[in-house]
């Protein structure tokens, strides 16, 4: 379970290799601290070999026997050595420390000289490792370093009086220095000791930190991430990631965050259309069952109207009669106008003038309340063809509800009209689009999000296959064959005539591949990079058609804001927050109004902050 | 008014029934009624109706089952649809399969009076029509049908596409030649939107009624023909070219066009 955990993965991975590099490491400083604390004994007992040789030499010349057995007794006393002892040539032991080994005879065929006499080689010069060997006398005791310095034959041993030594003879015995290795064995396994506590605690201090660092830098935020997504398949789309920093994950999260409000808004708007369908439907219902009635009443009246040609009082209280049946139709008519979204009576208008003239309704209540209104329009703002009077409703209706927010101590209203441009990229679509040879490339069978796509036949590698392009400009959902790998070499062709589609003279600017070219009818030429990998597109028709208009309305109050729970439902239809005084129709008619001009309208609120509306209405209308 | 304008009216609701026996009182109509569909194409099995006034609705089926009725008995009764405004669509779609005209309800005395005036007398022309491409060989005109490559909405308004995208549209000749003569013309106002069934224009006759045409087409009006204005009469003299009444930017015409008849095809059927 826990290793489920990427956080733990990560800290286990991280833990492991320290072990490792810790682990080679230490081993490899244990094992050259050995190596040279063994040297330095080595070089020790050699330098006593010689010493001893040296300190012995004018005793043996003279054949001192006594005072050289006593020079070894008194060396062989110190406490590291073991023994000391010189060996003749024939393997007997002349003189030693340990008086019990005097006299005794060396098996040449022992561990210990081996290394000269092997195979009855000569005795020869050899190195100091040669002349080494650490051996333990019965397992339980301590490891002992033995050297061995052999005894030269020289001039003034054969020339001297005793010729106890021919002057054919090269090595005319050895000396044997055993030292204890008691004390360095004991310093090697401190060392070690020390070497594997160090690495322990390195190991867990590594782990410790990265465990930390893993926490704080990923486990942590992926949590929040899981967390938030938990929430959003739970339906809360609302629900928002705190910032977490700007890294990729801190990147992810605010994408994310970006993408839960895109969807909100986009999960809004349908549901609006399907409210507003419903209370259509009801509406219509509702129209259609009072038109019977209503009919039976403006038949009625308006034939008693006919007969009581002659009686004027009765005509008079008649007419009222058909005056207000009359006016029930129209109501009724406009209720099923709103069913239908009805045709809005568009017009040529000035935005600006027509917020003049809403805020002029509701003037009075605005001076009662203390509330001040400031415009931040841009005076050049274009005309614009809107349904005037249905616009003035809605910033009428705007202006109450955030008069209605605003406390008795007043406050202000703001509002801003400017110009903006948006970009075409993501919207246009190629609709109709032929090859050189006027064959179309649409597919109306092979749809992409429901709208035809560009069908390209591929030659590549010997396989052929059929690709079908994304029309919308921008989006770049582009289906291929994953069997078939593009290259530099592909064919691109029309299905039905094999023309290439593939541009003269012009690469990718991003990949270096080459361009595919589409003509589209009467709207240039549509250019994608032919790369799967790379999504380029260029459409310099619709980019030098340039950004799309829109007229931008903020209209912002410094009033008690709306609380994040009821954000999304402000639009729904007979959702209010002002209890007995509101129907909760206003803000769902606005956003009817709204849609019904191709605009969008969205929130912005916090709460005791206030709350801005942003209205963006089409300076054109999308073909 | 003839004694033999028979009307039978059609609909579930005995209080619309009862209204409109009232109202045909008023001028002389014999009446039939029937509350639903069934019984109502019994009737016309058995009577001969010079009108019919059929809701669309009705808990059995609907008006175009009448209209089917009749059309497959090759009478010449002109069936007028009733409906609410909700189904104007539906409404529009039978004025293609050959009832003459519709009125929303609810409606007024006057309005179901004229829509009635003219009924009897599309009835009666097509009646002495009929009689004399029986008869003698010489027809009598007794209105000018639409040109070729001109669209009406049932008789009463028709439709033609400038190249430049807009629409003229204007009044049928024979829709003028069931009202009496042009006193007065109300129009809407350019800019103004009009949608297809739903009246955009007020003829006020000389007998005092007032008759409402039609819209063949959804948009928005662009221009009134002034010269109609200054002249209403114009619109009886030359319905279909100076007589004609806006110009409009029409909002939808490849689907609305389905709801209209080619005038060409009136044509074909009036050589043979």
């Amino acid at each position: 379970m826990i290793f489920q955990n990427i956080g733990f993965r990560l800290i286990f991975a991280v833990a492991l290799t320290s072990l490792v590099i810790i682990g080679v490491f230490a081993y490899f400083n244990i094992k050259s601290q050995t190596g040279s604390l063994i040297s330095e004994v080595e070089r020790h007992a050699n330098q006593l070999g010689e010493t001893v040789i040296a300190s012995t030499r004018f005793d043996m010349m003279l054949n001192q026997r006594d005072r050289i057995q006593e020079t070894i007794n008194s060396i062989g006393k110190q406490p590291q050595i073991r023994d000391v002892r010189i060996i003749n040539k024939v393997g007997k032991i002349i003189y030693s420390s340990d008086s019990k080994n005097i006299n005794k005879m060396v098996d040449k065929r022992a561990e210990s000289c081996y290394a000269c006499h092997s195979e009855d080689r000569p005795l020869e010069q050899i190195s100091i490792t040669e002349r080494t060997r650490i051996f333990k006398e019965h397992p339980e005791l301590n490891r002992i370093l033995g050297i061995i310095t052999p005894i030269y034959n020289e001039n003034s041993c054969w020339q001297a009086d005793c010729h106890a030594h021919p002057k054919n003879q090269k090595v005319l015995g050895v000396l044997d220095v055993s030292i204890s290795l008691a004390e360095v064995d004991k310093t090697i396994v401190t060392r070690e000791w020390e070497i594997v506590i160090f690495a322990i605690v390195a190991i867990i201090a590594v782990g410790l930190l990265i465990a930390f660092f893993v926490r704080r830098w990923v486990s942590n935020p992926v949590n929040d991430l899981l967390n938030a997504t938990q929430q959003i398949s739970q339906g809360n789309l609302n629900f928002a990631i705190k910032d977490l920093g700007k890294d990729e994950i801190g990147k992810l999260s605010s994408s994310f965050n970006n993408m839960t409000k895109k969807l909100a808004e986009a999960r809004l708007q349908l549901f609006q259309s399907d409210k507003m369908a419903s209370l259509g439907r009801l509406a219509a219902g509702v129209a259609h069952e009072i038109n019977n009635p209503l009919t039976g009443v403006l038949t009625y009246s308006s034939f008693l109207l006919k007969r009581t040609k002659n009686n004027p009082e009765l005509q008079e209280d008649l007419n009222i009669i058909v005056r207000e049946t009359l006016r029930s139709r129209e109501i009724v008519k406009s209720l099923l106008d709103f069913a239908r979204q009805s045709v809005p009576r568009k017009s040529k208008a000035n935005l600006n003038e027509i917020i003049d003239k809403a805020i002029s309704v509701i003037q009075n209540q605005l001076s009662v309340k203390k509330i001040k209104i400031i415009k931040q329009s841009e005076n050049n703002v274009p005309p614009i063809t809107v349904d005037s009077n249905q616009i003035q409703q809605v910033f009428i209706n705007l202006f109450v509800n955030a008069s209605d927010s605003i406390s008795e101590s007043g406050g202000t209203i703001t509002i801003e009209t400017k110009q903006i441009s948006l970009s075409p990229f993501g919207v246009a679509q190629v609709k109709n689009s032929t090859c050189p040879k006027r064959h179309s490339l649409m597919d109306n069978e092979f749809k992409i999000d429901g709208l035809p796509s560009l069908k390209v036949k591929i030659i590549s590698g010997g396989k052929e296959g059929i690709i079908h392009l994304d029309p919308v400009y921008g989006k770049h959902r582009n289906l291929y064959q994953p069997e078939i790998k593009i290259d530099n070499e592909t064919k691109f062709l029309c299905a039905v005539c094999n023309t290439s589609l593939v541009q003269q003279n012009k690469n990718c600017p991003k990949c270096g591949a080459p361009v595919l070219a589409f003509e589209v009818d009467g709207q240039g030429i549509y250019e994608v990079c032919s790369s799967e990998n790379t999504n380029w597109e260029k459409w310099d028709f619709v980019d030098s058609a340039g950004l799309k208009e829109y007229i931008e309305i903020k209209i912002s109050d410094t009033g008690c804001g709306i609380s994040k729970e009821d954000i999304p439902k402000i639009f729904e239809p007979f959702f209010t927050t002002k209890g007995q005084k509101g129907t909760g129709l206003g803000l769902a008619v606005i956003w009817g109004i709204i849609d019904n001009h191709n605009g969008t309208i969205s929130v912005e609120s916090e709460i005791d902050k206030g709350t801005t509306f942003t209205i963006r209405l089409p300076l054109s209308q999308l073909k | 008014m003839n004694q033999t304008s028979n009307i039978l009216v059609v609909d579930d609701e005995k209080v619309i029934i009862d209204g409109i026996i009232k109202i045909c009182s008023l001028e002389d109509y014999s009446i039939d009624f029937a509350m639903n569909t069934s019984a109502a194409i019994e009737k016309l099995s058995k009577n001969y109706y010079s009108i019919i006034v059929c809701d669309i609705m009705m808990p059995d089926g609907d008006g175009f089952q009448v209209l089917d009725a009749l059309k497959s008995k090759n009478i010449d009764t002109a069936l007028i649809m009733m409906t609410g405004y909700s189904t104007v669509e539906n409404a529009v779609n039978s004025l293609t399969r050959g009832a003459i005209d519709f009125i929303p309800k609810p409606f007024t005395v006057d309005e179901l009076l004229s829509s009635l005036y003219r009924a009897n007398k599309y009835q009666q022309i097509k009646k002495k029509q009929n009689s004399h491409s029986n008869g003698k060989s010489d027809i009598e005109l007794f209105y000018v049908e639409c040109p070729a490559r001109y669209y009406r909405l049932g008789y009463s308004s028709w439709l033609f596409e400038e190249k430049d995208g807009s629409v003229l549209v204007g009044a049928c000749d024979f829709f003028l030649a069931t009202i009496d003569s042009v006193a007065e013309i109300e129009f809407l106002n350019a800019e103004e939107q009009v949608m297809q069934g739903i009246s955009y224009l007020t003829i006020k006759t000389t007998d005092g009624r007032m008759h409402k045409i039609h819209s063949p087409v959804s948009g928005t009006i662009i221009e009134v023909n002034e010269n109609l204005k200054s002249n209403p009469a114009l619109i009886e003299k030359n319905p279909y070219f100076d007589g004609w009444i806006y110009r409009i930017i029409p909002r939808d015409l490849g689907y609305e066009i389905e709801n209209l008849i080619p005038c060409s095809s009136d044509r074909l059927q009036s050589n043979n």
